[in-house]
């Protein structure tokens, strides 16, 4: 008698205030099951797991799927590091398992079933801009593959996100948008924000620190930045309606824990904020290489509602905040150049270690219409050549395959490298131009893998329970932890023609034709006849007068 | 009289209803046809029709767009009195998707075979379906995203070919842009009704602008339309007679007008609801059933 497979569902926000003023908002929802997809059995009885997905993955051979739809871009020196980093438009990368025989084709049709799932245009992911990358997107679940080919990774930077996007993401929660956490999620609030977020993760998990069983791990999770002058008022002073316009009232049910943490490390001896209402569970945990801690509000507590039974943090600043920690990596992207020929793209990467130096993986994906010229890539540091131990490149094909460079760069302690690539534009078919090519053509984010040292030691074993901010990336070892850093999307404009030109070609060419034509005929076709000018009057009535009378007329 | 009630139980032959909803203007001076769109939709999906039934394309979007002083937002009313885009709202072709081609591929059903179920028009020869396209228009064409157009030929020839497929039951289509009326005139399939908010020659005018905005909200037709069908609610006995008498050259400046020469019933007959929502057909029945009497036992399995 086979056991039911059980189910285990986690929601969790965490709020961080920044330093600029404003404040970020995390929200993560996981639910563990325990079904084998991998296996022969087939999968029907969902309960916790959403459906849609469950039948998307089965389908498809999924092994890992991940999904993000951002709207804004990241700011990184003034809010320092993203809990789940995303670039701006919406990003899909899959893993699929080795069982699948057409990876393409199946790629085609895991995102036209996904573009009718999430309400987006992702089925304008083709082979121009789909890539697979060799180094940079490893497995973030179980697994130790090594063959790329079953891998995927398509960004579109142009893509919307609104509200339509969000309403079959909320209907992916077991508890939708009627409990726990998931009630803050309104969009008149959550859009009206300088940066939102909001992905899919699905990968496969182990159980028990030997691995002897596996499960699926579904993580919803949704960034949000509200800004201090938009959202805030210009009032340094933040609680849950003022950003959500909403208040928590109860856990969901389906729940096993539901948890608000916020960011209360002292910095540096003295709290610059007065947290209410106050609660005595702290906790610490060490994300993103630093411990940190955190006042948590236990929503399946019943004494955290209060006794209006409803719970509003507030957050009262008192003193100014000391200085921000700088982030240890950085980048920016940008296109030099003039005119609408050639230009160059260069990117920097900023090592602000003080004496540590560490790799970093950058991956360039371009689309083909902007041709680049390999033979001009310089990579420079402190104005000296710096030349990458490992480079994977593969060139375009006109409207077929876009352009993919990986790199494996070392960078120096505290310095800025520098990458150069010149490229020319392309000239595009005319029917290949969108309806309003004068916006120009979108270049998706470069992506900085990197395993950054850590100032704590970081937590190698994945069993433990951490709270799921801290536990999205896998960690191997303790001295560093993973970091993903997404550059800005570039916005070229191509060469781009009058469309009117048509029309006008064919009324001009019509009316040289006609006049030219025209007139040629006439001369030499047309003959003259000498036509008597018509008489006077007088003339007239006296000639009316010699008809009457039979006499010759005049 | 049991008669009578027989028939108007069994009036009209349709078992489901569909809505394409088109808006297929770009660019943010365009709002008024995104918010045109969105309050059919919204009237829609308040008498009934699910999402799942309901094809919604846009050309572009104005809710979060970076122009929009309130962002998830549209409004149809000035001072921001009624938000249609909602909370609820599923979009199935935005942006570059809304082309002439998917357009028609979407009502003759000649999609590719990986096209998912929410961007399909399942419907079958009992289903009535409602057609609205808003946007600008000519003389016998509607311009899609400001780069390519329909032609009312074009647009009977799908009709036509529908039919052939048997898709539709009953068709209404409604269309608010200048020039409406050309639209219509090259129809030939049986069972089609037809509204257009201007005749030919005439251009059809936007309502009120907001000026926190700083767009005009709504096109004159489809406001006062909005406005007649938040008085229908699922059991209203309204019909189409009365909804070709919205806006009247008074109000709309220009002339709406309508066709109903394909239609094989009577107009005075066609409830609004035949089209614009989903209603279950519920038979009261006044006898009463002993559920306490005793049961037959089942045959042993």
């Amino acid at each position: 008698c086979a056991r039911a497979p059980m189910y285990d569902f986690q929601e969790e926000l965490v709020i961080r205030p920044l330093h600029s003023g404003d404040i970020y908002a995390s929200f993560q929802f996981r639910t563990v099951w325990d079904a084998d997809f991998m296996g022969d059995q087939k999968v029907s009885h969902y309960r916790l797991f959403p459906k849609s997905l469950g039948q998307v993955i089965t389908k498809f051979s999924v092994r890992e799927l991940h999904i993000s739809f951002t709207q804004g871009y990241w700011r990184t020196m003034q809010w320092g590091q993203p809990y789940l980093p995303s670039p701006p438009g919406a990003e899909l990368w899959v893993w699929f398992q080795d069982t699948v025989t057409d990876v393409d084709g199946t790629w085609k049709e895991l995102t036209n079933v996904l573009s009718g799932i999430f309400c987006a245009s992702l089925n304008f992911i083709d082979s121009t801009n789909t890539v697979q990358p060799s180094a940079s997107f490893k497995p973030l679940g179980i697994g130790n593959v090594t063959d790329h080919s079953f891998l995927r990774y398509a960004t579109l930077p142009r893509e919307i996100v609104c509200t339509e996007n969000l309403t079959p993401w909320k209907k992916l929660l077991p508890c939708g948008s009627k409990a726990g956490l998931s009630v803050l999620l309104k969009s008149e609030k959550l859009f009206h924000s300088t940066f939102h977020s909001q992905a899919v993760h699905v990968r496969p998990v182990c159980q028990d620190p030997q691995c002897r069983t596996t499960s699926m791990e579904l993580r919803q999770t949704l960034n949000v930045v509200f800004d201090l002058h938009t959202s805030g008022q210009g009032k340094r002073e933040w609680s849950l309606f003022k950003m959500f316009s909403r208040t928590l009232t109860e856990a969901c049910p389906l729940a096993s824990s539901s948890k608000v943490y916020v960011d209360v490390t002292d910095n540096p001896q003295v709290r610059p904020f007065e947290l209410s209402p106050a609660t005595p569970l702290l906790t610490q945990a060490v994300v993103l290489g630093d411990r940190r801690t955190y006042s948590v509000y236990d929503l399946t507590q019943q004494a955290s509602f209060g006794s209006s039974r409803s719970l509003n943090m507030l957050l009262r600043w008192k003193a100014a905040d000391g200085e921000m920690l700088r982030p240890l990596l950085h980048s920016e992207r940008y296109v030099a150049g003039y005119g609408l020929q050639a230009g160059e793209i260069h990117t920097l990467i900023y090592n602000h270690h003080p004496y540590r130096a560490f790799p970093v993986l950058l991956l360039s994906a371009v689309p083909w219409y902007l041709r680049l010229y390999i033979h001009t890539l310089t990579v420079s540091s402190k104005g000296k050549d710096n030349r990458p131990s490992y480079i994977h490149y593969q060139p375009s094909k006109d409207r077929e395959r876009p352009h993919l460079l990986e790199m494996l760069l070392q960078l120096p302690p505290n310095s800025v490298t520098e990458v150069t690539v010149e490229f020319e534009r392309a000239l595009l078919k005319w029917t290949e131009y969108t309806p309003d090519p004068n916006h120009g053509f979108y270049v998706g984010s470069s992506v900085i893998s990197a395993l950054v040292p850590s100032v704590v030691a970081m937590d190698t074993n994945s069993t433990l329970d951490r709270p799921l901010f801290s536990s999205f990336f896998p960690c191997k070892e303790e001295a560093s932890y993973f970091m993903r850093v997404y550059t800005e999307p570039l916005l070229v404009n191509l060469p781009t023609p009058d469309f009117s030109m048509p029309y006008n070609v064919i009324c001009l060419t019509c009316t040289v034709v006609a006049v030219g034509y025209g007139s040629l005929y006439n001369l030499l076709t047309r003959t003259f006849q000498v036509d008597e000018p018509s008489p006077g009057l007088a003339k007239r009535i006296a000639n009316v007068i010699r008809r009457f009378r039979g006499v010759p007329l005049l | 009289d049991l008669n009578d009630k027989a028939g108007q139980f069994f009036n009209s032959g349709h078992t489901n209803n569909w809505a394409v909803l088109v808006c297929t203007s770009r660019f943010w001076f365009n709002y008024r046809h995104v918010a045109n769109t969105l309050s059919v939709y919204r009237s829609v999906k308040r008498l009934g029709i699910p999402d799942s039934r309901i094809v919604l394309m846009l050309a572009d979007d104005m809710a979060c767009n970076h122009r929009n002083p309130k962002p998830a937002t549209v409004f149809s009313h000035k001072n921001m009195e009624l938000n249609v885009y909602g909370d609820d709202v599923e979009v199935d072709y935005r942006g570059y998707e809304v082309t002439v081609e998917n357009f028609l591929r979407v009502l003759t059903g000649r999609l590719p075979a990986s096209t998912p179920r929410s961007k399909r028009l399942l419907s079958d020869d009992r289903s009535n379906i409602l057609i609205y396209l808003t946007g600008h228009g000519g003389n016998g064409f509607l311009k899609f995203q400001d780069s390519e157009e329909i032609s009312n030929v074009e647009l009977a020839d799908a009709f036509e070919q529908m039919w052939q497929k048997r898709r539709y039951n009953e068709l209404l289509f409604i269309i608010d842009t200048c020039q409406g009326a050309s639209m219509y005139e090259r129809f030939y399939s049986p069972n089609l009704m037809a509204l257009a908010s201007s005749q030919v020659g005439e251009d059809s005018l936007s309502h009120q602008p907001d000026l926190a905005i700083g767009v005009h909200l709504m096109d004159r037709y489809t406001f006062y339309l909005l406005e007649f069908l938040e008085d229908i609610h699922p059991s209203s006995t309204t019909n189409m007679n009365q909804l070709f008498k919205v806006c009247p050259k008074s109000q709309c400046v220009s002339t709406p007008g309508h066709r109903t020469d394909l239609f094989l019933r009577d107009p005075g007959r066609v409830l609004i609801t035949d089209f614009f929502g989903s209603v279950r057909k519920v038979e009261i029945t006044m006898e009463t059933i002993n559920l306490s009497s005793p049961m037959e036992p089942l045959p042993e399995r």
